[in-house]
């Protein structure tokens, strides 16, 4: 009898948190189709007014394709260098190996809000700030930690006599990368990738101090719009962030699965 | 292969790396730590400043206290969703999964956006509350530390859970089988085996989410009220505002201080690399 109500109640407490995490992440999507020129709750009428909106006013559209190229180029930057290093740390040394990865992970454990102020004399200098490669290069260091935690997961636990073999049966070192090591690591380095990905798509502080005119990210035209605009084109917005996010999870969970 | 060049390998394929984060990283952060000790008057003056002036000490203490309050909240939350999670099997699990999983995977500012709508004045919440006539007006749960609350607990609580339902899924049920059998009642085996064995998760995760917490930025500035200041908007505000650049550089410093630490605890102690990893 207790144990049912104890039950009961847990049931119901998951139910409410569950409805307390989704609830604010789906709420956009009502909102943006709305017809009116403000956020109501419940939406009156159905239109994609704001949708068309986003893609007709440069300063949103922009942004977006910014963001999306700044991502792409970050991704595979980031990638590359923390595939790299992920495969060093494997053969570093125990000792070697804790003291290298705290050092990649601290872009990681750095709020991003001293990063930003640090990065923004020597970008300034450089002539870095407001524009795309600055905003990649910074984007890079703050995901090269989520590729170099995935790589090393499956470089850790791989078998490297396997490559031993595969020499021994005659491969040369290029073939049995290629061939032996590089598809054993290929779901780390996925899972990788969409980390850095989505770190740069998502990053809002650091883009705030390092871009300007000159290259504006989705996450900084929606703070100001958050901000400064009261008009649903940011729930358009919001609706667009969040359909990549699933996508990007689904695939994560596609990869994780097989 | 020698064996000098094989040693080699593995520092040819770290460099790149290393020189990027070293560079633009590591270099930039010393600089600013330096800058905030580089003045005329004095090397501590900001330091001084930060912990006598009462304006800038109430900063730092509401910050401590705000992100101790959304550790704790997560705490609350995040065991008994944990458990869940944990337990359930098929649909039941996958439902809450998702739930935990969308949300942490998308943007900060939708979610952040998300709750001004549920939560302004005129937002569904407070729709709903005046629908069934519990209030007249509106309660303000948003622009105030209830809403910064609100939304940090939300977004932090993926970071609580997680871990924890994965130090829950090690525990061996057959702990809680012998506890039954040797004449503990649910409750008694629950309280006096399965919390103490589940207790280093929720330590990690708590210092998890407080450190995260200590400077965060854009969830108080859009849900905070202008009474609210945490340490990440006053270093903004000295950066673009006052143009004081040292003072800034001494206050993230104090943050970039309490950061290291707590993390260095968290990991010496309950392995919070290894549990941050968990996504």
């Amino acid at each position: 009898m207790t144990k049912g109500l104890g039950n009961g109640i847990l049931s119901g407490a998951t139910g409410l948190l569950c409805l307390f995490l989704i609830m604010p992440t789906l709420i956009v999507a009502p909102i943006s189709f709305t017809q009116t020129d403000f956020i109501t709750f419940p939406p009156r009428g159905f239109s994609g007014r704001w949708y068309e909106a986003f893609f007709e006013r440069p300063e949103w559209y922009g942004s977006l394709i910014t963001s999306t190229m700044v991502a792409v180029v970050t991704t595979l930057l980031a990638t590359l260098l923390g595939s790299m290093i992920a495969l060093g740390l494997a053969r570093l040394p125990r000792r070697a190996n804790r003291l290298v990865s705290f050092f990649f992970l601290l872009p990681m454990i750095v709020p991003t809000i001293i990063t930003a102020a640090a990065l923004y004399s020597p970008f300034a200098k450089l002539g870095l700030v407001a524009t795309v490669p600055g905003l990649v290069l910074a984007h890079t260091i703050l995901a090269l930690p989520f590729v170099v935690i995935n790589v090393s997961a499956v470089a850790q636990s791989m078998d490297w006599r396997m490559v031993n073999a595969a020499r021994s049966l005659g491969a040369t070192p290029l073939v049995a990368f290629l061939r032996v090591t590089l598809p054993v690591l290929a779901p780390g380095i996925a899972a990788g990738a969409i980390f850095a990905f989505l770190t740069s798509f998502d990053e809002v502080v650091v883009a705030l101090f390092v871009s300007g005119s000159g290259a504006t990210t989705l996450p900084v035209q929606m703070w100001s719009g958050i901000r400064f605009e009261i008009s649903p084109i940011v729930a358009a917005a919001s609706c667009l962030l969040l359909v990549v996010s699933c996508l990007l999870l689904a695939l994560f969970w596609f990869l994780k699965r097989k | 292969m020698s064996a000098r060049l094989r040693s080699a390998v593995p520092a040819a394929l770290i460099l790149p790396g290393f020189l990027l984060v070293a560079g633009l990283f590591v270099w930039p952060v010393a600089q600013l730590v330096a800058t905030s000790f580089g003045d005329r008057a004095g090397a501590l003056v900001h330091y001084v400043k930060i912990f006598t002036e009462p304006t800038y000490l109430r900063v730092v203490g509401r910050t401590l206290l705000l992100s101790a309050q959304t550790a704790m909240l997560c705490v609350l939350l995040g065991y008994p969703l944990a458990y869940q999670l944990n337990r359930a099997g098929g649909i039941g699990k996958a439902v809450i999964l998702v739930c935990i999983l969308i949300p942490f995977w998308t943007n900060l500012l939708v979610r952040t956006y998300g709750w001004i709508i549920l939560l302004n004045p005129q937002g569904v919440i407070n729709g709903v509350l005046r629908q069934l006539g519990l209030i007249e007006g509106a309660v303000p749960l948003v622009y105030n530390t209830t809403g910064v609350l609100i939304g940090m607990t939300q977004i932090m609580l993926p970071y609580m859970v997680l871990p924890l339902a994965a130090v829950m899924s090690r525990l061996d049920p057959a702990v809680m089988r012998a506890a039954r059998s040797l004449g503990a009642s649910p409750a008694q085996a629950f309280l006096k085996v399965y919390v103490p064995l589940t207790l280093p998760g929720v330590l990690g995760g708590f210092l998890l989410v407080f450190m995260l917490s200590l400077g965060f930025f854009v969830v108080p500035a859009i849900l905070g009220g202008p009474r609210d200041l945490l340490l990440a908007q006053l270093i903004e505000f000295n950066i673009n505002q006052t143009l004081n650049w040292p003072f800034a550089a001494a206050l993230s410093t104090v943050l970039l201080a309490a950061t290291v630490t707590l993390y260095w605890i968290g990991d010496r102690f309950f392995g919070l690399g290894r549990l941050w990893g968990a996504r």
